[in-house]
């Protein structure tokens, strides 16, 4: 009987030994281990075993069992690895192959200088305003201290539609705007982005263009002053263009502000040693900038002995061509796609 | 401007050069765009021809041997007065001219050291040029002296600054004014002007008669000289005149154009002989006729200002003189006019006729005081370089203004406003430099502005002075101190756009300026359009009143460059007038063709649903979900295909269309290569309309109940009709319904279609029961077919 037992688990070892299929090893629990299994069939024939014999060929067979069970069990893990891994290496892809593309669209490089710059300045607490593009000549010039006749009309030749309509030719056409609008006179701090136009259309100039306007107006004994204008357009150019820039107050004239500034910016291109772009200068003018002119002031409602301010405004089309180094202002309205399609990630 | 910088050291002693001075003068606000010098070459000499041979190999070139001093050089030239004796320009082996540099060469087998200069070849500017100057070498005075710099022999060795001056300082169009400036910069004293002369017995008031009849001229002077000599002006008079880009004439004439240069006040003198004996200063009458120094006749208005000699116009006051009275070579005796005109008439005037040195110098002001010293000045030089006799006396009609202006300022507030802490004394001193008269106390000073500063009239005026003079370089910035508030930011456009990118579309930036043939495309909306009243071109001549013609034009561009799917879109203006009023709207606008990327690989052609899509995915975002609906209409612009067009209607007010365009368009476009679809909305009047606010709806715990049902009508029945009649007789329990297919198919018989639906049932407070939703079911079928007339299509 031992014998036998002995003889049983030697040959399941060795067919579990040599088995390579997940279901011809099932097929051997069968044989050996099920209901009508080889050694099931030995423990249901012990009725014919002595006593003493039971005990001890019982405890044969449940061992050879159990030994039998632990080797199809190690094999059934070791053939399932097995079948998993090839089952992976099938499902295996080229991964260097195009993906599905997710679609994406893109903002314009000028909103997207907008939206930078207003952003800055809603940090700071001052109010996006908006204005008309079809102006009055009254908003756009005389209450801005051009009065009709004004040479310095000249600086700006517009697009009229009647003797009083015409297309904005500044964005500061929103300050005399926004200080109206504000019946309580109280403190003002706003910025105003949009296009404007001007009679002239060549290399450099295109007919319909970006702004961007600041005021801020407070009252005298804040004294806003030209050093908080200084400060504060360091922060939008070291913002926006690049920090360590230094900027130049040169003197000026605009009929909204006196004193007035052109304000240049040391030259991002070649730090100020100079270079084509600065004309050998170090310096490249961006901003125009001054302490709102009383007369201003006094025109739109607020009283020139009681309040002060600063104005400052800038062409938003060179800002994004230096922004993003677009090399010639018309590829900004042509709207090529291929141009536009560059846009189209996070700045 | 530009400034002959010899002509400005007559006044004020400047000991840099002229770069330094051109960048120093930037630094105070007046702005250079050029520095250049007259004369445009480098190593040149004085030369004789010694010898001057036929050029073997040629007919018209020379073998010349050119004594330059230190050598005798063999040079070839072509020019046809080049001969034996003749002293001449050479320009040296390695001269810099503006055509290039100066090279050792060989000409037809001849070596040539060097070219024999012409003044052309030099580099003076072509409208200075004489005939003899383009036909040939320039020919030098016997005398002069070989191996000298020809430029400094001729007095030519000046270098000129162009300034960009700014609207408000008149003075600097003039040396004078600049000579003040420059005396500031550098702390230097300006010297008088000489205007000393001898006067006749004779006096002009006595044989001439000023009249003035218009307040248009607050000031006008009028002297006599007689027995000029015409001639040409002495070199210093046309060098500086060429300098400042005026073109010599005579001594006459060039006196008239020196003294305006030198002291910015314009002078016209006529000849005394044509013009009679009197002047008088009037308004033009409507459409009065003069011909001008230019010979070209204008006609005239009321707002012109003339000088006429009693009967007619003889001259456009501060603009341009009347050919009749010109000062000519046979000119004996000259009426000088040194006068202010009205700033703003004369600039209308120029605007309207002619730009001049003359006009663009009253526009911005004359000192009257300077009118008198011009008058005298012009006398002056007359006599000395054209043999004048001056009559004594002027003739004077005196209106003017010519107090000198005091303007109280404390120092306190100079520093206020530019937060500097600048002392008394350096505040002073820039008053000072500026040749301002003042008085001081610890506080304030009183300055007395001289009537040249026709800028400056009130304290900010003098803040800029000292913030222009002094400097402000070395300001430190600092942040405004007063009270910081929340700031107001409408985010919606900002919203609008990241949705269309989200969308996959590119954002462009249009002109709004379209041809006036397209104002009226692609709208059937009632307005009067907004034309320029003077456009550059006719292609840009009008305002638009919808965004699409913007797109399609640059769909156009796009096609043209083999660009053909093309998802576009732009918040922009478009601008009207109706009914006597004028306005603008902000549109979004869109324009979609060819392959549309959905994501995730997926891709399909434009049609009119992925269009409607993209338009209810704008509407839905903003929070008009279930108010808004897309309708036909009966008439539609020609520019839309009539069968794919949907206006878009937001509690029954119409906001929006979208629109395949109609085939002809897409034939001119893209010759109907593929569908071409625009999406315009009103956002005015969409965002107008008040949205609910978001807000979270309790998450149904009760499963829901789905049923499909497929209802077959005519063609004609809009999806929509069905939808309506389904909610509507649902009962209440249905949470959504949803189209997922139509079906058009000839089983179904002609004239009809399947569309099939999904219907969501749900309850947020109780589990339905499958009988309940078959009760629902059969009301839905009961009234849909009714209405409908529809039928259930079994599956």
């Amino acid at each position: 009987m031992q014998e036998q037992i002995k003889t049983i688990k030697e040959n399941a070892i060795n067919e579990i030994k040599v088995t390579e299929d997940l279901k011809i090893l099932n097929d051997l629990r069968v044989k050996y281990l099920g209901k009508k299994g080889e050694l099931t069939l030995i423990l249901r024939g012990m009725g014919a075993l002595t006593p003493e014999e039971r005990p001890v060929i019982g405890a044969e067979v449940n061992k050879a069992k159990e030994e039998v069970e632990s080797l199809i069990a190690e094999k059934e893990q070791k053939l399932q690895q097995e079948e998993l891994n090839k089952k992976l290496q099938e499902e295996t892809i080229d991964i260097t192959l195009p993906s599905s593309k997710i679609i994406r669209g893109s903002k314009h490089p000028v909103n997207r200088v907008i939206e930078e710059i207003e952003d800055l300045f809603v940090s700071m607490g001052y109010d996006v305003e908006v204005g008309p593009e079809l102006e009055t000549d009254e908003f756009c010039f005389e209450r801005l201290n051009l009065p009709k006749g004004h040479p310095a009309r000249d600086m700006q030749d517009s697009f009229y539609i009647t003797s009083e309509y015409l297309l904005r030719t500044q964005t500061s056409a929103v300050q005399a705007r926004t200080m109206l609008k504000n019946t309580e006179k109280t403190p003002i701090r706003m910025i105003c982005a949009g296009k404007t136009y001007r009679r002239e259309d060549d290399a450099t100039h295109s007919h319909q263009f970006g702004q961007v306007e600041g005021l801020v107006v407070d009252y005298k004994e804040n004294h806003v002053s030209l050093a908080d204008l200084k400060g504060t357009l360091e922060v939008f150019v070291r913002k926006l263009i690049g920090e360590n820039l230094d900027l130049r107050f040169r003197p000026s004239y605009f009929p909204f502000t006196e004193p007035s500034y052109e304000v240049d910016v040391t030259c991002f291109k070649c730090g100020g040693k100079g270079c084509p772009l600065c004309k050998q200068t170090g310096w490249i003018e961006i901003l125009g900038a001054g302490i709102v002119h009383p007369n201003v002031l006094r025109m739109n409602g607020y009283d020139p002995e009681k309040f002060g301010g600063f104005a400052f405004g800038t062409g938003l089309d060179r800002l994004a061509m230096f922004r993003y180094g677009i090399t010639d202002m018309r590829y900004l309205y042509t709207n090529d796609v291929r141009f536009l399609k560059q846009f189209d990630r996070k700045d | 401007m530009k400034l002959s910088t010899n002509f400005v050291k007559d006044y004020v002693d400047v000991d840099v050069d002229a770069k330094t001075l051109a960048e120093d003068m930037t630094r105070v606000g007046n702005e250079y765009d050029s520095v250049e010098n007259l004369i445009k070459a480098t190593k040149l000499t004085i030369g004789k021809v010694i010898e001057c041979k036929a050029h073997p190999d040629s007919d018209h070139l020379h073998v010349c041997k050119v004594d330059v001093g230190t050598e005798v050089l063999d040079i070839v030239c072509g020019a046809p007065n080049v001969r034996e004796g003749l002293k001449v320009i050479v320009a040296l082996v390695g001269a810099e001219l503006p055509a290039g540099t100066i090279k050792q060469s060989e000409i037809r087998g001849q070596v040539s050291n060097g070219m024999l200069c012409s003044m052309a070849e030099l580099g003076l500017e072509h409208k200075f040029l004489k005939d003899k100057d383009r036909d040939g070498i320039h020919e030098l005075p016997e005398d002069a002296p070989i191996g000298e710099d020809p430029i400094k022999y001729l007095k030519l060795d000046d270098s000129v600054i162009d300034f960009e001056l700014t609207a408000n300082r008149g003075d600097l169009l003039s040396i004078l004014g600049m000579a003040y400036e420059i005396g500031a910069i550098y702390d230097k004293k300006v010297k008088p002007v000489d205007l000393e002369y001898t006067a006749e017995s004779q006096n002009v008031e006595n044989c001439f008669k000023v009249e003035v009849e218009t307040e248009n001229c607050t000031l006008f002077l009028a002297k006599k000289v007689e027995n000029v000599t015409i001639k040409e002006s002495p070199d210093f008079i046309k060098n500086r005149l060429m300098a400042s880009g005026i073109r010599p004439i005579n001594n006459v004439v060039d006196i008239s154009n020196y003294v305006m240069l030198e002291l910015g006040q314009p002078l016209h003198f006529y000849d005394a002989d044509r013009l009679g004996n009197k002047i008088v200063v009037r308004m033009a009458k409507k459409g009065e006729k003069l011909t001008t120094l230019d010979e070209t006749q204008r006609t005239l208005d009321e707002n012109d200002i003339v000088i006429t000699n009693g009967n007619k116009a003889i001259g456009l006051a501060g603009v341009m003189g009347g050919l009749d009275t010109e000062v000519e070579n046979d000119t004996k005796n000259v009426i000088i006019e040194s006068a202010v005109f009205n700033p703003v008439k004369v600039r209308m005037t120029s605007n309207k006729i002619l730009r001049s040195e003359a006009s663009n110098r009253f526009e911005k002001g004359i000192d009257p005081n300077r009118t008198y010293m011009a008058i005298e000045r012009a006398c002056h030089l007359l006599e000395k370089y054209a043999d004048a006799k001056v009559l004594s006396g002027t003739c004077v009609y005196d209106k003017a203004d010519k107090k000198e202006k005091t303007v109280e300022i404390e120092y306190k507030n100079i520093n206020d406003v530019l937060g500097t802490n600048i002392s008394k004394e350096d505040i002073l001193d820039v008053f000072r430099k500026l040749d301002f008269k003042y008085t001081s106390d610890n506080n304030k000073a009183v300055v007395t502005v001289p009537t040249r500063r026709l800028d400056i009239s009130i304290k900010e005026d003098l803040i800029e002075e000292v913030s222009r003079i002094y400097g402000v370089d070395n300001i430190k910035g600092t942040l405004p101190k007063g009270e910081t508030r929340a700031s107001k930011l409408d985010k919606t456009y900002r919203q609008i756009r990241d949705k269309m990118i989200a969308l996959g579309l590119n954002e462009t930036l249009t002109y709004i300026l379209i041809n006036d043939k397209e104002s009226h495309k692609y709208t059937l909306d009632e307005f009067e359009e907004l034309k320029l009243l003077a456009p550059i071109t006719e292609d840009r001549n009008t305002l638009r009143y919808t965004m699409i013609p913007s797109m399609v034009k640059t769909y156009e561009y796009n096609k043209a460059r083999d660009i053909n799917d093309v998802a576009i879109f732009e918040i922009g203006k478009g601008f009207y007038k109706k009914q006597d009023e004028y306005g603008e709207n902000t549109k979004l606008c869109a324009l979609m063709t060819g392959v549309y990327n959905l994501g995730l690989g997926v891709e399909k052609q434009f049609d009119f649903y992925v269009v409607k899509g993209i338009a209810e995915e704008i509407l839905n975002y903003l929070g008009y979900e279930n108010r808004y609906s897309f309708v036909r209409k009966d008439q539609m612009p020609l520019e839309f295909h009539p069968g794919q067009t949907a206006y878009i209607s937001v509690n029954n007010d119409i906001v929006g269309v979208i629109a395949r365009l109609h085939p002809s368009v897409e034939n001119n476009v893209n010759n109907a290569k593929s569908p071409v679809y625009v999406l315009e909305i009103n956002l005015d009047k969409l965002l107008e309309k008040r949205t609910g606010k978001m807000k979270f709806k309790e998450i149904s715990k009760f499963p829901s109940i789905k049923k499909d049902i497929a209802f077959v009508v005519d063609t004609k029945t809009t999806s929509l009709e069905l939808e309506t009649n389904i909610k509507k007789s649902a009962g209440g329990i249905l949470e959504d319904v949803r189209p997922f297919d139509l079906y058009m198919g000839k089983s179904l018989g002609e004239g009809k279609k399947s569309i099939a639906y999904s219907l969501t049932f749900a309850d947020p407070k109780r589990t339905l029961t499958e009988e309940e939703v078959v009760t629902s079911m059969q009301k839905i079928i009961e009234a849909v077919t009714k209405k409908c007339n529809a039928e259930v299509r079994n599956a």
